[in-house]
């Protein structure tokens, strides 16, 4: 059990370019779940990599366990990474793709057999040992790809997009398996995804990361509904946040919290006229896509967001009362991008 | 810290392993080029280091190998023999190549496996019944032996190679071709061909490159010494009896050898790929 | 051939057996007639009594095969051809292994390197091996220059590289690997970048040092490239008979004598078709060896 630290952290592959990673200050907590989130070319890949000691960086300094590690190979760093790919040895069976680690780190030979065991039994896949890489699906790999890193009893696990060579149907199990997973074992994680979804679901706190800069660290509730600034506050949440820029202050509201008038729970709310352009039909829910009438953003999309047990009514062409509530407002300053104090905003 | 020694002990490692083979395989042709230029007196004096021109160079061994011998006569022969094999070459072997990997299904890999093993046929086996096919077909001592055998073993290779090569063109795009109204065949010779230069101009490369490596088949089929390729020429015909005259020699070789491995060299990649496909996926 | 299969209509049919028949039909003829036919020659020849400028042709049985299996230049003949092929493919794996290494990573110069390393491969045969001739010329030799200038020899006692035996032998095989070398680097460079980069970068992470993921993980892997690569250079070194006949031509006393170049010198130089014919079959043991392992590889990749 290990904390991960960077501090100042920059990679630049190309002298005189904008760099990958630039100045990254972070530490992870005991035994918690880090997801790094963000669109690719955000930087996350090479940040876990410099972790990893897999690229060297160009400036700052990574920790581990409170210990400079950036002079360390990363066999020395005790860490485990799992790939995007799952790299597994294609030659070698599921028990030597898991002993692996085992013979290269001199482990004992009569612990062998115990502790491959042990790894399969916890990530169920007993059964598989004697197969190859190639005779498994790619749920079975990913398991693998597990049980090799936890076979070492790492201080740090990486997991770089796990889930993403996986089908759809079939990633929403996985998460849950591996949410299970890491509750089980308890491993200080560093998790990579492009998912927003993923990042909420399984993160205890989420690094939101933008061309290489840190956007954003806290916990899910915390980047949801208090962002930093307009990149969080859009990247997170489907559909995005609603955006209006006036002057030198951009407002934005949610588009779950943007709802018929009567709806909007009592207190100060801010009305619009909302004339409805087209509608998707979700099932659980409804999702509205129009203008705000009379307003000097009235070209501007603003989307709605309406649950299933809403009353119906709200078609292509109508126009109706719509509001949202003062407090579900968010501010940030139009230059910067960050977030600001309250400010009165002229809606006409 | 350690660190840092292992990797300036494995930097020069890599260098001094680098240094070695390149000197032990290119030597011999630095070697031919200093031969070329060395002055007879030079060449022949023990005591003179090799390496060195410890008389100043000369152009007369060039001008001996290029004025009063057929070296020049044998370079056309081997051109005219090269381009004429090309083209049979790609006649046959590109429709052939393109059917077995698109038209024939299960049977085309078979077929495809069958011709790439009969590459493995040599020349040392095969040159006596055809020496004797040969004479009777009246081609004996002419460069149209070479033409007409030749492309026994361009063709074999040059298939494969295609073979692999067509297969990693989409059919989606013949298939296009086709709806608009091509007939498969017209699909091939108008879509297919036109994106495939660079496969066919591998298989020219390469097919030239064979045709000036062999040896067997022009030492066997060809006598006179005006009919003669280059590769067999040079050994055979420029040692006037005894005496070889090895600066001419070396001359020789290393003009014959340059323009080719230029050649080679720029579509390596694509070669190695015709060896190994199946091997490597 | 355009007329004739322009009349051919596929109509969207994905299988096309018709006009595939005739693309590929020419090509399967000439290799018919150009190497299926004169294989059966070839064996007909060995069971004959054919000789060069003689229109008879009389069946021997194993006339052929029982004078050539007695004679000392045959059995020493197979002796060398096989000694020499192992030689160099021993040689020529590791060396081009340890090559391929180095030419691996990305560095400044490396196409010019690569350039030059490839030189013994692409420069013909017989040009390359000429060369050599000169260099391990008993007399004028490059090699036995540097070996007196560094006192290893002395001026009166230079070693005879192609008239005494044994290094007769050693300078065969030794051009064998120089020409192969390269090959061999390049075919082994193709299935090493093969590998995804992620498998050794896990294999670090795994705690595997240097050589533990070279043995372990990329040479296990790359084992279908490495054989391909020993099934082509046996079939170079083995049915090769340019680099003996411009070194040696088989002497000193017979040698270095190869089965291809006996086959030459029986054949075409002694004008017994026949008796050539018979030697140049004992080849095909060994092709149809490398054939079969050759399939064996390409079907183990299909699987994969």
């Amino acid at each position: 059990m290990a904390v991960v630290e960077t501090r100042n952290l920059t990679k630049i592959f190309k002298q005189g370019e904008a760099g990958a990673v630039n100045d990254v200050n972070l530490a992870t907590r005991e035994g918690e779940f880090l997801v790094f989130l963000g669109p690719s070319g955000s930087g996350k890949t090479t940040l876990l990599r410099m972790i990893a000691g897999l690229e060297t960086p160009t400036a700052g300094e990574i920790l581990i366990g409170g210990k400079v590690v950036n002079e360390l190979s990363p066999r020395e760093r005790r860490i485990a990474m799992v790939f995007q790919s799952y790299a597994l040895y294609p030659h070698l069976s599921v028990y030597n793709n898991i002993c692996f680690p085992l013979k290269a780190q001199k482990v004992p030979r009569d612990q062998h057999r115990q502790k491959v065991e042990w790894a399969a039994g916890l990530l169920g896949i007993g059964r598989l040992l004697n197969r190859k890489p190639r005779e498994l699906s790619g749920g079975e790999r990913q398991r693998v790809a597990l049980a090799r890193a936890i076979v070492r009893e790492p201080a740090v696990f990486l997991l770089d997009e796990p889930l993403s060579n996986l089908d759809a149907k079939l990633r929403a199990s996985a998460r849950e398996e591996l949410e299970q997973f890491h509750k089980s074992v308890g491993t200080t994680t560093i998790y990579v995804t492009h998912d927003q979804v993923e990042a909420m679901a399984m993160g205890d706190r989420v690094v939101v990361l933008h061309q290489g800069v840190v956007r954003q660290i806290g916990t899910p509730k915390d980047v949801y509904e208090n962002p930093a600034d307009t990149f969080v506050a859009t990247f997170l949440g489907s559909p995005p946040m609603n955006l209006i820029e006036y002057s030198d202050i951009i407002v934005g509201f949610r588009p779950e919290g943007f709802l018929p008038a009567d709806l909007v729970p009592g207190g100060k709310q801010v009305s619009f006229r909302y004339r409805v352009k087209y509608v998707e039909y979700l099932g659980a829910e409804r999702v509205l896509y129009g203008n705000i009438e009379g307003s000097h953003f009235e070209s501007k999309e603003i989307i709605a967001r309406l649950s299933w047990n809403m009353p119906t009514g709200y078609d292509a062409g109508s126009v109706h009362d719509f509001a949202v509530a003062e407090s579900d407002l968010h501010f940030f300053d139009r230059k910067s991008e960050k977030r600001t104090n309250p400010r009165p905003f002229p809606w006409q | 810290m350690q660190g840092k020694w292992r990797a300036i002990g494995a930097r020069v490692v890599h260098v001094l392993v680098l240094f070695v083979f390149t000197v032990l395989l290119a030597f011999p042709f630095y070697w031919m080029l200093i031969a070329t230029f060395k002055q007879n007196l030079d060449m022949y004096k023990t005591d003179n280091n090799p390496f060195l021109f410890n008389l100043p160079p000369t152009m007369e061994n060039l001008h001996l190998l290029f004025y009063e011998t057929r070296y020049v006569h044998w370079l056309a022969n081997t051109a005219l023999v090269g381009v004429i094999v090309v083209a049979i070459t790609l006649l046959l072997a590109v429709p052939a190549a393109y059917a077995l990997a698109r038209l024939t299904g299960n049977w085309g890999e078979r077929l495809g496996i069958a011709i790439f093993l009969t590459y493995l046929v040599p020349p040392t086996l095969l040159f006596i019944p055809l020496s004797r096919v040969v004479a009777d077909l009246g081609l004996q001592d002419t460069i149209w032996s070479l033409v007409v055998v030749y492309p026994s073993f361009t063709i074999p290779f040059s298939v494969w190679l295609l073979m692999a090569f067509f297969k990693s063109i989409p059919k989606e795009l013949e298939d296009a071709a086709m709806v608009d109204g091509l007939s498969r065949f017209g699909a091939f010779v108008k879509m297919v061909i036109p994106i495939s230069t660079s496969g066919i101009l591998t298989v020219v490369i390469f097919t030239f490159t064979l045709v000036t490596q062999d040896f067997v088949y022009a030492l066997t089929f060809i006598s006179p010494e005006a009919n003669q390729m280059v590769g067999v020429g040079i050994p055979i015909f420029l040692v006037r009896g005894d005496v070889y005259y090895w600066s001419s020699l070396m001359a020789a070789c290393l003009i014959a050898s340059l323009p080719i491995a230029l050649l080679y060299n720029t579509f390596l990649d694509r070669f190695i790929a015709g060896f190994t496909v199946g091997a490597v996926k | 051939m355009a007329v004739k299969h322009a009349k051919i209509k596929s109509a969207g049919a994905a299988q096309s057996p018709l006009l595939g028949a005739a693309m590929f039909g020419p090509a399967i003829l000439y290799i018919v007639l150009l190497i299926g036919a004169p294989f059966a020659l070839a064996v007909f020849y060995a069971f004959s009594d054919a000789r060069i400028g003689s229109t008879e042709l009389h069946y021997v049985g194993l006339e052929n095969f029982r004078s050539i299996l007695h004679s000392p230049t045959f059995r020493q003949a197979v002796q060398n051809s096989i000694v020499f092929t192992v030689s160099a493919i021993v040689i020529v794996v590791i060396a081009s292994t340890i090559l391929s290494l180095a030419l691996e990573v990305p560095f400044r110069g490396r196409g010019m390197i690569r350039f030059l390393i490839l030189l013994p491969w692409v420069a013909p045969v017989s040009l390359g091996t000429i060369g050599w001739k000169w260099i391990l010329d008993s007399i004028y030799s490059v090699i036995t220059w540097v070996l007196v200038y560094f006192h290893f020899f002395s001026p009166y006692n230079t070693p005879m590289w192609l008239g005494e035996p044994h290094l007769a032998m050693a300078s065969v095989v030794c051009v064998h690997c120089w020409r192969l070398i390269p090959f061999a680097t390049v075919v082994m460079l193709a299935g090493s970048s093969a590998i995804p980069k992620e498998i050794p970068e896990a294999a670090g992470i795994d705690g595997a040092g240097y050589f533990r993921t070279l043995f372990w993980i990329k040479i296990p892997m790359m084992l279908p490239i490495i054989n391909v690569a020993v099934l082509f250079s046996t079939i170079f070194t083995f049915t090769d008979m340019t680099v003996v006949y411009i070194l040696t031509d088989g002497g000193p006393f017979d040698s270095t004598q190869t089965l291809p170049n006996l086959a030459f010198a029986t054949g075409i130089q002694g004008s017994d078709l026949a008796a050539g014919a018979a030697i140049s079959l004992f080849l095909v043991p060994v092709l149809v060896a490398v054939a079969y392992f050759m399939l064996r590889v390409a079907h183990r990749a299909e699987v994969v």
